[in-house]
């Protein structure tokens, strides 16, 4: 059984949640952009640097030893977490963008050649659709998209032949803009039939769903730690062993290698052939801190509470505001995530967004970086609202009521 | 820390709501030229018809964008309109320096210093209303945007006209 949420508790666990604006309380609503995090997180970085930092792999003496301990620790709470098979495979990055760029680079320049197709989606952050747009540059490989359907959802209707003779897809497993969860096994087993290797941007999806890679299907997956309470400056790309394995490093350097003569090298075993450099120590700890917070909610929870508010939320702003609010993405609750991309009357998002922050109402404007969606919805920019475990039903009347106050003064 | 009612004065909202010299201008004859911010997707096209002796006769704004920028788009357009282009010219720098923009110039060493240039004898009139702007940096870009689009124009009419004797 699922619990419910006691987000009143989970509240007191951010500290920032306590910073007013304004005379306002913060009502926090673009974790989609980057989520707060947990004293939990924060204590746990704070305490690594008090204590243990050292650098990893290195010192033979006690804090290096630990500090070594809690970073390989912080990757198996990541591996457990999205049910890879083991820790061998998952490999510290920046931020996805990087994961992404990691497989383009070292997955793409060994097995793609000029004319070969990779397919993507349209509706790709731009961390999945600039680094293929690049290869396509240099490589001259073909670029093959599921166009987006209705309701928000891709639309499938063409798959088996764009699918067709391709040799990689990606796409990402809920959109940061429409919330859209796409059906990523379906696609997954279609892309292995043809014989493509399958790339899932989980960006927006780890943070709110139980993730098994496994049942995704896919054979990697990249994550960004910042937006699911963890710190900024790391992220995973998990990917299957023996993909990896075949794979040329991607950046060289300290660690990625086992052996370094003047006429070559010899790269590293996994998974740090492809950690080139002094890692994020210290975020590594945040964001096993951060799994571990997420876990003791309990992802069945996050979600459960997750669908309900997103609910509460369609429901108030479309009984509110009627025609004036024209909200994108999937109608149903169930069938997306807790991003809600709004157009207001004919006003521009950032004028939205701005009288918002006057109310202590924190939203996204624009494009997201998802611009050939804009395009493809036919508008410029959006106002994004997006929820996360700390944030309750009075964030969404907060929301509601600053909207009222933005139509009173363009009135 | 500003408030809402730096940003919003009532002449903008006022700019906003009824846009002067929207539309467009046959081209050619008129220069058309086109803003783009890419933050916020704001799209700006600025028509500009000017006489052989160097006058903005007419000009047309078209596009889309937010409050702040279509408010300084149309508050550019009745400022400019009837002007020289050199007076065009001037109006744009002094708005500038209202939005604290340094632009780079050389110095007399030859050296590139910032600067934000003082144009003293201009009167900004209604476009003070934007001064606002200024507390509310990522905003600055919407308030320049048809500003640098009309000095695109400016710029192509200069090209284009032929060179005093
Ligand atoms: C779906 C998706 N992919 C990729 C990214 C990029 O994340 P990061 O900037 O942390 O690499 C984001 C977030 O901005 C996202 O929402």
């Amino acid at each position: 059984m699922t619990m419910q949420l006691d987000v009143e508790r989970i509240k007191k666990d951010f500290p920032i949640l306590d910073v007013g604006v304004r005379g306002h309380r913060l009502v926090y609503l673009d974790s989609a952009a980057s989520s707060q995090k947990p004293q939990a997180v924060l204590d746990a970085m704070t305490r690594y640097y008090e204590t243990t930092h050292a650098n990893v792999h290195r010192g033979v003496y006690a804090i290096a030893e630990e500090a070594t301990r809690l970073f390989e620790e912080a990757r198996a709470k990541v591996a457990a977490f999205i049910g890879a098979p083991s820790p061998r495979g998952v490999v510290f990055t920046k931020n996805v963008t990087e994961g992404i760029n990691l497989v383009a680079q070292s997955w793409g320049r060994a097995n793609l050649r000029p004319g070969d197709a990779v397919l993507l989606t349209e509706i790709e952050h731009h961390a999945n659709l600039v680094p293929w747009l690049m290869l396509k540059e240099w490589l001259g490989i073909e670029l093959r998209y599921i166009p987006l359907g209705e309701e928000g959802q891709l639309d499938l209707s063409d798959l088996d032949r764009l699918v067709d003779g391709v040799k990689l897809v990606g796409l990402t497993a809920m959109s940061n803009v429409l919330g859209t969860l796409p059906p990523v096994r379906r696609i997954a087993d279609a892309a292995h039939a043809a014989g493509a290797v399958v790339l899932v941007d989980a960006a927006q999806y780890v943070p709110h769903l139980v993730t098994d890679v496994a049942e995704l299907g896919a054979d990697f997956v990249g994550l960004t730690a910042h937006k699911m309470l963890g710190p900024t400056g790391i992220g995973v790309l998990w990917g299957r062993e023996s993909l990896l394995d075949e794979m040329p490093p991607f950046l060289g350097g300290g660690e990625m290698i086992r052996d370094v003569r003047l006429d070559g090298f010899t790269p590293n075993e996994l998974p740090w052939k492809f950690e080139a450099g002094t890692p994020p120590i210290a975020e590594a700890v945040g964001l096993g801190a951060a799994v571990d917070y997420l876990s003791g909610l309990g992802m069945e929870s996050v979600r459960a509470h997750e669908i309900e508010l997103t609910a509460y939320a369609l429901r108030t702003l479309t009984e509110r505001f009627g025609d004036d609010i024209v909200i994108h993405g999937p109608a149903e609750p169930g069938m997306r995530g807790g991003v809600v991309s709004f157009s207001f009357k004919d006003l521009h998002p950032h004028d939205v967004s701005q009288v918002l922050d006057e109310w202590g109402v924190c939203v996204r404007a624009g494009h997201h970086c998802a611009k050939p969606l804009m395009r493809r919805l036919g508008v410029g920019a959006t106002a994004r609202a997006s929820f996360y475990v700390y944030n309750d039903e009075a964030d969404v009347d907060a929301l509601a009521d600053a909207l009222d106050k933005t139509s009173d003064l363009f009135a | 820390m500003p408030g809402l009612e730096d940003l919003y004065r009532e002449i903008i909202l006022d700019h906003y709501r009824n846009p002067r010299n929207r539309g467009e201008l046959p081209s050619p004859p008129a220069y058309r030229v086109e803003g783009f911010n890419p933050l916020c997707g704001d799209e700006i096209v600025v028509y500009l018809d000017v006489s052989e002796d160097g006058r903005v006769v007419d000009l047309r704004i078209s596009g889309q964008g937010c409050s702040i920028s279509q408010s300084s788009a149309s508050m550019m357009s009745s400022a400019v309109k009837g002007k020289t282009v050199d007076e065009a010219r001037s109006l744009i720098r002094a708005f500038k320096a209202m939005m604290s923009i340094h632009e780079q110039r050389l110095d007399a060493d030859g050296q590139p210093e910032d600067a934000v240039i003082e144009e003293p004898g201009v009167k900004l009139g209604d476009l003070e209303a934007l001064q606002g702007v200024v507390k509310f940096p990522v905003r600055i870009k919407c308030a320049t945007l048809s500003w640098n689009t009309l000095q695109q124009g400016l710029d192509e009419a200069d090209q284009a006209a032929p060179s005093p004797a």
